[in-house]
């Protein structure tokens, strides 16, 4: 009998019974874990994926995509999705629609139609040619599959990659694209970027020993191994100002979309449609908009009103928003708590090791005062560190060096017992704030993101802040580090790179840290005279209901000292040929504007609240000609542009819905052109991201 | 009827939210799981774990099925990343786990099967590093083709074939052990 044989016939004579028992508890685990998801989604919350199952079945039903036998039988399950007969309808004209609309959110239903015809490919195993195909480096798979109806680019590929292949049969252990390994600087990057590369190098090798299970698993390599989780954006809608005149929602001062992209960009892949928080891209950046003059008034708004880049037929409305900077010397003491995953899915160089080196970095820029606490968390949760001075950095410096990544991860006890830490040590007059540092992967205890939430929410009460530091990618999950960040009052950064570690750490650390304003909103009140359509770009996951605006207990971002924010508005001229929904024919057009307010575009309100004070209070202005720029202007204006550049890359990103035929040159040479002083670089390297996406385009994207 | 329904349309039923369809789905594939984890770790209890721990993501995971391959390669690639992980967690203290394999050895001895060459493969596939195991477990074990099991490990096919190779290789200097 040949050795094939004899090994083949091995495994087939094993016996592997698993034990009943084992087996029945894990059924039954499994369905109370189903049932737990069913009872989240029907309250509520879920409302958004239960459409989009239901769109989802309704549109397979439609195109007889899953082989599936009866329409009884998928209408039932539409049903049972909690969705009334209303939405049944509501979901299978949504999912004809997806057969035009470029970008609509729900990508899994959307997929199949870029693939074959309907009816070629009912099977869902691949047809043998596309398997011959994987012999490519895991990173190009998904490229070749996506221009499979391109022969020739295809072959070329083939060819470009037939030596790589080649290359991994002869090594023992061949190595696929390692999130580990150090990323592609741009060519600008920051110096500090180098320091993270040997960083990331050493660790890698230090572990060699384990051969390739040291290795994360590549994020893009298999649909199911880019486990990154973003929650699913629609993209605002265009506006008309005479049936819904009043926009609202609440700012952002996140800026881990930007980060989350540049990886991905860094790695040469877009990033997923999902990832990208165009308003997170554009409040990545600093910008130099006139301050007020006292922490009384916390803030003062900028309002420029500009062409739109990419639309000759609309204008911008840019609302720029800095926060009051608090002098170094007038900081209020920071009560820290840290609270950091140890478990193993943060056991790489990306990761762990970084987070130690951003934590050293913030502790270093601490006044002598200032305390500092460590919680790690993995299997259990532990107090690493009792509550030190920072002028005790000797010993935080070692509890940071001391840790070690292992376990899973019960990041809600971890939670609890940071929030526990940081009541003990609370200073009425200073800054409480928990870090939470994590991949966001919890797995063990309360797993729940409405939970969780809620716990935190309650927490927020007691006056203490939670920021959310994100790290690592391929199992990230964005979606939860959002709620808990929105609801503990706090900012979401994502931490790439020490240089990312260091803008937000120490040269932004007065606005991470000390908060100047609380549930800051925005309502902007458009004049039906003069704008015929409006449309807010980003802050989808941010909009609040109109009588929200005047509610002090509806919850909202907070600004930082020294935080600049942006929102844009693309508004569309009364008489503009630009427009895209016509006038009505049987409706009275909108009432001629009242007296005085004829050149007015709109009319801007902005509500917030002093830290530990309850009660928002008002500010107000009109949004009008006197706001008007040309091609000119001065300080404002530029900064306005530079940051239309980044909402247009964001929206080329999203699909481009809106923005025609604007490229990423367009960007490039919009960005150039008002980059300013950009002391630190940042806008430099934005302009080398655009040219990457450029070069990642042809790619296929992630999937979510 | 949910008996003979296809893996493809229990999964869609599922996740809109039948429960049955979801039963039925855990029920057939449970064996699978175990199978392929309890080859990865050579450890029933870390198999029941891990088995137990992939069904009860799967009722969130679900949604993110999305047919482009077989029902049963998907969640193959869930299980082998639930392993690494374990196996990363355990490298932690990576000095204990090789005296413990050797503990572990001796005790697989004394527990092998009646079935002397069925003994033998998962004292075998232990010994091989785990790279090999993975791969050899899902072209040998699970009758997966090498592309599919290139895209479940992430690697190139190639990979896939030279490994299958390298572990065949290694186990024939056991065989030749075990049997001459």
């Amino acid at each position: 009998m040949s050795e094939k044989d004899r090994l083949k016939e091995a495994f087939e004579a094993e016996r592997i019974a698993p034990r009943s028992h084992a087996r029945d508890a894990a059924v039954a685990a499994a369905l109370a874990a189903f049932d737990a998801k069913i009872e989240s989604t029907r309250q509520g919350s879920g409302l958004v994926s239960r459409l989009r199952n239901a769109a989802r079945a309704a549109f397979e039903t439609l195109t007889g995509k899953r082989s599936m036998r009866t329409t009884s039988f998928s209408s039932r399950q539409a049903l049972l999705a909690g969705a009334s007969l209303a939405v049944l309808t509501l979901a299978v004209l949504t999912a004809a629609n997806l057969q035009t609309l470029e970008g609509f959110g729900l990508r899994d239903a959307r997929e199949p139609v870029g693939g074959p015809p309907v009816g070629q490919k009912t099977d869902a195993t691949p047809p043998p040619a596309q398997m011959r195909r994987v012999d490519a480096p895991a990173n190009t798979v998904a490229k070749t599959e996506k221009d499979a109806d391109k022969p020739e680019e295809l072959a070329a590929q083939v060819a470009a990659t037939q030596p790589v292949a080649q290359v991994a049969a002869t090594q023992p252990v061949s190595p696929p694209i390692n999130e580990a390994a150090p990323l592609p600087s741009p060519p600008a990057a920051d110096a500090l970027r180098s320091m993270a590369a040997p960083l990331a190098a050493g660790t890698v090798a230090s572990s060699e020993g384990g051969a390739m299970i040291a290795e994360p698993p590549p994020p893009d390599a298999y649909h199911d191994q880019g486990r990154d989780r973003f929650a699913t954006i629609e993209t605002n809608p265009q506006k008309v100002t005479a049936q819904e005149p009043v926009s609202t929602f609440s700012i952002d001062v996140d800026s881990s979309s930007y980060s989350f992209m540049r990886a991905s960009l860094n790695n040469g892949v877009l990033p997923q449609d999902d990832a990208v928080r165009v308003e997170e891209l554009v409040n990545y950046f600093p910008y130099d908009y006139p301050g007020p003059d006292s922490a009384e008034t916390p803030f003062a708004p900028s309002v420029t009103v500009m062409p739109t880049p990419w639309n000759t037929g609309t204008k911008l409305v840019s609302i720029g928003i800095k926060g009051y900077d608090i002098a170094p010397a007038a900081r209020p003491h920071a009560n820290l708590v840290f609270l950091i995953d140890t478990s193993g899915s943060m056991e790489e160089a990306n990761k762990l090791p970084l987070l130690i080196n951003s934590m050293k970095l913030l502790v270093d820029g601490l006044k002598p005062d200032d305390s500092v606490a460590i919680v790690t968390y993995a299997g259990s949760a532990g107090t690493v560190l009792e509550p030190t001075k920072a002028s005790d950095k000797g010993k935080i410096d070692a509890a940071l060096e001391n840790l070690a990544a292992g376990g899973s991860t019960a990041g809600a006890e971890g939670i609890r017992q940071a929030y526990q830490l940081a009541e003990r040590s609370f200073d009425k007059d200073g800054v409480n704030r928990v870090l939470l540092a994590s991949d966001g992967d919890f797995n063990v205890g309360i797993t729940d993101t409405d939970e969780l939430q809620s716990f935190v929410e309650h927490e927020r009460s007691s006056g203490i802040f939670l920021s959310v530091l994100g790290f690592g990618r391929g199992n990230y999950n964005d979606e939860l580090m959002q709620a808990l960040a929105q609801n503990g009052n706090g900012a979401a950064a994502y931490i790439d790179t020490l240089s990312e570690a260091r803008k937000v750490l120490v040269e932004e650390s007065t606005s991470t840290l000390f908060p100047i304003a609380k549930d800051v909103k925005i309502q902007v009140e458009f004049n039906p005279a003069t704008v015929s359509e409006y449309r807010l770009i980003g802050y989808e996951n941010r909009l609040l209901n109109r009588e929200d605006f005047n509610n002090d207990k509806v919850d909202a971002g907070e600004i930082g000292s020294g935080h600049t924010v942006t929102a844009i508005y693309e508004i569309t001229p009364k008489g503009s040929s630009a427009a895209l929904v016509d006038d009505l024919r049987y409706q009275p057009n909108a009432a001629p504007a009242t007296s005085g307010t004829a050149d007015e575009y709109g009319f801007l309100r902005i509500r917030y609240k002093l830290p530990g004070e309850d009660a928002s209070k008002l500010i107000e202005t009109p949004i009008g000609a006197s706001n008007e720029v040309g091609a000119a202007g001065g300080d404002v204006a530029r900064e306005a542009r530079f940051a239309a550049s980044v909402a247009a890359f964001g929206q080329i990103l999203r699909g481009g819905r809106y923005t025609g035929a604007f490229g990423y040159d367009d960007v490039i040479a919009l960005a150039n052109a008002n980059k300013g002083d950009d002391a630190f670089g940042y806008r430099s390297e934005f302009v080398n991201l655009v040219r990457l996406a450029k070069s990642a385009a042809p790619m296929e994207r992630q999937q979510p | 009827m949910l008996k003979t329904t296809d893996d493809s349309a229990l999964a869609a039923a599922a996740i809109a939210g039948d429960r049955e369809a979801f039963r039925h789905l855990v029920e057939r594939h449970y064996d699978m799981i175990y199978r392929v984890a309890y080859r990865y770790l050579g450890s029933a209890a870390d198999a029941e774990d891990i088995a137990q721990e992939v069904c009860i993501t799967l009722a969130t995971k679900l949604s993110r099925f999305n047919n482009r391959s077989r029902f049963s390669t998907w969640l193959v690639s869930i299980v082998i990343n639930r392993c690494r992980d374990w196996l990363r967690r355990r490298k932690s203290s990576q000095a204990l786990v090789e005296k413990y394999a050797v503990l572990r050895e001796a005790e697989d001895a004394d527990q092998a099967d009646s079935d002397k060459r069925t003994g033998w493969l998962h004292g075998a596939l232990q010994s091989l590093e785990p790279a090999l195991r993975e791969t050899v477990l899902l072209i040998l074990g699970e009758d997966l083709s090498h592309a599919e099991a290139a895209k479940i490990l992430g690697c190139a096919e190639s990979t896939v074939s030279w490994r299958v190779h390298m572990a065949r290789k290694h186990l024939k200097a056991r065989t030749d052990d075990a049997y001459e």
